[in-house]
C-alpha cells in the first residue's frame, strides 16, 4: 500500500489581482522507502504543493484535492488536532535557509526536545539522552556541547543537521527536503546529501526531494516529477529522464545545462514562466516550446502514457504524431542531438514579449 | 596575448575589533596571491564561501586598496597611479555583482541607471545619452520601450541583462563577474551565459569569472584558478583542471559536483569537515586537517605554487609525487555529443 497518496491537488492564493492558480492538479504516490524528486524553476509550484500538504500556508491560499490520503487515512476529513499529530511526527519537512528557519531565541537542543516533549511524550531527562544521540546521528562532532548552541554560532551546514536531526526525531515515515542544499556549499552539499541517503536507507523513510538543481535529482532521487507553472508536466523514473525526456520543457531544461553542452553556445529556452498576469491559453509551455503549433494553443494537452514519461503534452518528444515536415524547427526529435535552427543558437534571444508588467 | 592584469603577492587584511583594550584581531581574507589575467581571456576564480574570491574582485574593481602587494591593471600600477589615470582605470574595470535584486536601484528608471555611468565619465548630451543607452538595450537583448521602466518590472534574468548592460556602458576592458548565474534558474542562466560569451566574442573583453559552480565555470573559462581559505592552490588551463586534477582540495571540489547522470553516484570520496575559520588558520598548508594525503610535512610548512606540467599546484603530495592519479569517477570525460 502506499504511503502517501494524492490526488488533484491545487492551490489557489487570493491576491489583490484576483485569484491566482499557483498548483494545479497534482497528484503523487509515494510508496515507504522510496525517494521522489520534484524539480522545476522557480515560480513552478513546486514548494507550494508541499507547504498546502503540511498546512503551512498563508490564509489567503486555498487548498482543493480529491485526495489526501497518508497511511490509508484521509487527511481532508481530519481536524486540524488530529492532523497535527501526523504533521511533524510522520510526515517532516526541512527548508532551503536553515539559518532562518532556526528561531534564533533557543538553543539547538531546546528545539529539538520540544518535538520529542511535543509528540513523543518524553521528560526533560528521556528528550534530553535522545537529542544527545540524534546530534551524532546527523554527524555533529561534540554533541552535548553543541545542544547549548545558538543558531548564529553554527553555521550554514552545522544548522541544516540541527534541521535535520529536528525532523527525524520522531522517526518520520515520509520526509519532505526542500532545497535542503541550495544554500551550501558543494562539499558541503556533498555531505548533507549523503547524510540524508544514509538516514532514508537505514530507517526506511520515504523521501520527497525538492529542488531546481538536475544533477541533485541525478544522484540522489529514483523517480522525478518535473513540474512547471504550477502542473506535472513529465513523470518518469531518473534513468529514463535523463535519456529520454519525453515533454520539451524537460528535453529544453537538460540541453540548457553547462555540463551537458562543450563550448559554443548553450541551447536556451526564449522567456520566462508564466506569473499570474500572463497565463497562455491550453499548454501553459506553448509560448516557449519551439515546436507548438496552433492545437498547442488552443486544446488542453492530454497526459500520456507511462512509457512516455506521463507527459503533458500533444507532441511528447520523441513519438511526434504530425509527419516530419508539419513539425516546426526546434529541439530536434531529441535533445542530445545538437540544436539547430529555432534553438537560437547563437542569437541573443530578445525576451518574449509580454512578460514584463 | 598580454596580460592586462598583473598581481604580485596581493594580500587583503581585515582589522576586527574586539572591545577598547583589546588588540583588534587579524582576518586576512586573501593572502599572498599572484596570478595574471591575459587580454580577452576568462579566467575563473572557484572557491567555496569563505576562500576570499569576492575580496579579490573587490580589489580588482578598486573598491579597496590590498593591504599588500602590487596590482597592475593595463599596464598602471594603482599604488602609485595619478587621480586621473585612476579614474580612467575605474572605467576599464566594471563589475557585475551576484544579486540582481539588490544591485539595481528600484527607484530609478532603466534609462537613469544606464546613462548614470556616461553622466559621471563623459561630457555627452542628454539626447546622445539616450541614444546610447537605448542602443545598449538591443545589444542585450532587451527592447527599446524598457527604457523608461523601474527594476521591479523585471524578471531576474531581465535584471541581471540591464546589469550587464550598466557595467558595458562605458565600453570596458576588464568586466569582473561575481558569482553572475548563481542567483538564477538554468533556462535563464543558459541566456546570461550566452550573452556574456556573445559580447567577448564582439567587444574584445577580458572577463574574470567568480563562481563556485564547477560546470557554469568549465563552459565559461578558459582558465580556472581555485582558491582555498585566500590562497590560490591551482591554477591551469580549463581542459587541464578537468582532465587532470592534480590539488587534493580541486578533486574533492569535483567530486562533490553533482552530475547529471544517473547512477554515477557513490563511488566517489568525500570530504568531511568543513573550511576553517580565516581568522585562526590551521599551520603549514591550509587544507591539511581535511587532507586525507596529508603528513607531517603539510602541518609545519607551507607549500607554494609550483609549476608541474601546465598547471600551478601548491601542495607537498604533489611536489613529491605521492599523489595517486585522479579517480576515474571524478574526471570521467562527458559523452561526445552526437
Amino acid at each position: 500500500m502506499s504511503l502517501l497518496t494524492i490526488r488533484n491537488l491545487s492551490v489557489t492564493f487570493a491576491t489583490a489581482s484576483g485569484p491566482f492558480r499557483a498548483v494545479d492538479g497534482v497528484d503523487m504516490t509515494i510508496a515507504p522507502g522510496e525517494v521522489v524528486g520534484i524539480v522545476g524553476e522557480s515560480g513552478s509550484g513546486k514548494s507550494v504543493a508541499m507547504l498546502g500538504l503540511m498546512g503551512l500556508l498563508p490564509d489567503s491560499a486555498t487548498v482543493t484535492a480529491d485526495v489526501i490520503s497518508f497511511e490509508g487515512r484521509d487527511m481532508l476529513k481530519m481536524s486540524n488536532r488530529e492532523r497535527r499529530k501526523i504533521i511533524g511526527k510522520d510526515i517532516a519537512m526541512i527548508f532551503q535557509e536553515p539559518i532562518a528557519s532556526l528561531n534564533p531565541c533557543f538553543t539547538a537542543g531546546y528545539q529539538i526536545g520540544e518535538a520529542l516533549k511535543t509528540h513523543l511524550g518524553l521528560d526533560k531527562k528521556a528528550a534530553r539522552r535522545r537529542t544527545i544521540e540524534l546530534l551524532s546521528q546527523v554527524g555533529i562532532p561534540e554533541p552535548e556541547r553543541r545542544m547549548t548552541a545558538y543558531p548564529h554560532q553554527l553555521s550554514g551546514g552545522m544548522s541544516q543537521r540541527v534541521m535535520i536531526a529536528m525532523a527525524i526525531a520522531c522517526e518520520p515515515k515520509l520526509l519532505i527536503a526542500d532545497e535542503p542544499t541550495t544554500a551550501l556549499d558543494v562539499t558541503i552539499q556533498a555531505q548533507i546529501l549523503d547524510l540524508l541517503l544514509d538516514l532514508q536507507r537505514e530507517r526506511g523513510m520515504a523521501m520527497i526531494l525538492i529542488t531546481h538543481d538536475m544533477g541533485v535529482i541525478a544522484e540522489t532521487a529514483e523517480r522525478v516529477v518535473v513540474q512547471y507553472a504550477g502542473q506535472q508536466v513529465e513523470r518518469q523514473s531518473v534513468a529514463n529522464l535523463f535519456e529520454t525526456p519525453r515533454h520539451p520543457y524537460t528535453s529544453a531544461l537538460l540541453a540548457a545545462m553547462p555540463e551537458r553542452a562543450r563550448g559554443g553556445r548553450l541551447p536556451t529556452i526564449p522567456g520566462v514562466v508564466p506569473g499570474q498576469g500572463d497565463r497562455p491559453t491550453a499548454c501553459l509551455f506553448n509560448p516557449r516550446c519551439p515546436k507548438a503549433d496552433e492545437r498547442c494553443r488552443t486544446v488542453v494537452p492530454p497526459r500520456q502514457p507511462a512509457e512516455l514519461g506521463e507527459a503533458l503534452c500533444h507532441y511528447p518528444v520523441g513519438a511526434d504524431p504530425r509527419p516530419p515536415e508539419a513539425i516546426p524547427p526546434g529541439f530536434g526529435p531529441l535533445s542530445r542531438q545538437p540544436l539547430e535552427g529555432g534553438a537560437r543558437a547563437s542569437t541573443i534571444a530578445p525576451e518574449v514579449p509580454g512578460d514584463a508588467r | 596575448m598580454t596580460a592586462i592584469v598583473t598581481a604580485k603577492n596581493l594580500s587583503q587584511i581585515y582589522e576586527l575589533k574586539r572591545g577598547m583594550f583589546a588588540k583588534p584581531l587579524a582576518l586576512k581574507a586573501v593572502k599572498e596571491t599572484s596570478f595574471t589575467v591575459e587580454q580577452g581571456e576568462t579566467l575563473a576564480i572557484v572557491g567555496e564561501s569563505g576562500c576570499g574570491k569576492s575580496t579579490l574582485a573587490r580589489m580588482l574593481t578598486m573598491i579597496e586598496p590590498p593591504t599588500e602587494g602590487e596590482l597592475t591593471i593595463d599596464g598602471i600600477r594603482i599604488a602609485e597611479a595619478s587621480d586621473s589615470d585612476l579614474k580612467r582605470l575605474r572605467s576599464i574595470v566594471q563589475i557585475v555583482f551576484q544579486n540582481p535584486y539588490g544591485a539595481l536601484n528600484p527607484r530609478q528608471k532603466v534609462g537613469a541607471i544606464l546613462e548614470e555611468p556616461l553622466k559621471i565619465n563623459t561630457s555627452l548630451s542628454a539626447a546622445e545619452r539616450r541614444e546610447r543607452a537605448e542602443k545598449m538595450l538591443a545589444e542585450v537583448g532587451l527592447r527599446p520601450e524598457h527604457y523608461g521602466r523601474y527594476p521591479h518590472m523585471f524578471s531576474g534574468g531581465q535584471r541581471q541583462r540591464i546589469a550587464i548592460a550598466r557595467a558595458i556602458m562605458l565600453e570596458p576592458k576588464i568586466l569582473v563577474l561575481d558569482e553572475p548565474v548563481s542567483a538564477l534558474d538554468v533556462s535563464i542562466q543558459a541566456q546570461i551565459l550566452n550573452l556574456l560569451a556573445e559580447l567577448q566574442e564582439r567587444l574584445g573583453l577580458t572577463y574574470i569569472f567568480i563562481s563556485h559552480d564547477l560546470s557554469v565555470v568549465r563552459h565559461v573559462a578558459t582558465r580556472v584558478m581555485v582558491m582555498y581559505l585566500g590562497r590560490p592552490v591551482e591554477i591551469a588551463p580549463v581542459e587541464e583542471l578537468y582532465a587532470n586534477p592534480l590539488h587534493p582540495y580541486t578533486r574533492a571540489l569535483l567530486a562533490a559536483t553533482p552530475a547529471a547522470r544517473p547512477g554515477r553516484r557513490g563511488a566517489r570520496q568525500r570530504l568531511t569537515g568543513e573550511l576553517p575559520s580565516p581568522i585562526n588558520p590551521p599551520t603549514g598548508c591550509a587544507f591539511h586537517p581535511r587532507c586525507p594525503y596529508a603528513d607531517e610535512r603539510t602541518k609545519r610548512e607551507r607549500p607554494e605554487l609550483t609549476q608541474h606540467g601546465k598547471t600551478m599546484v601548491a601542495c607537498f603530495a604533489v611536489d613529491e609525487g605521492r599523489l595517486p592519479p585522479p579517480d576515474a569517477a571524478v574526471v570521467e570525460t562527458p559523452e561526445p555529443r552526437a
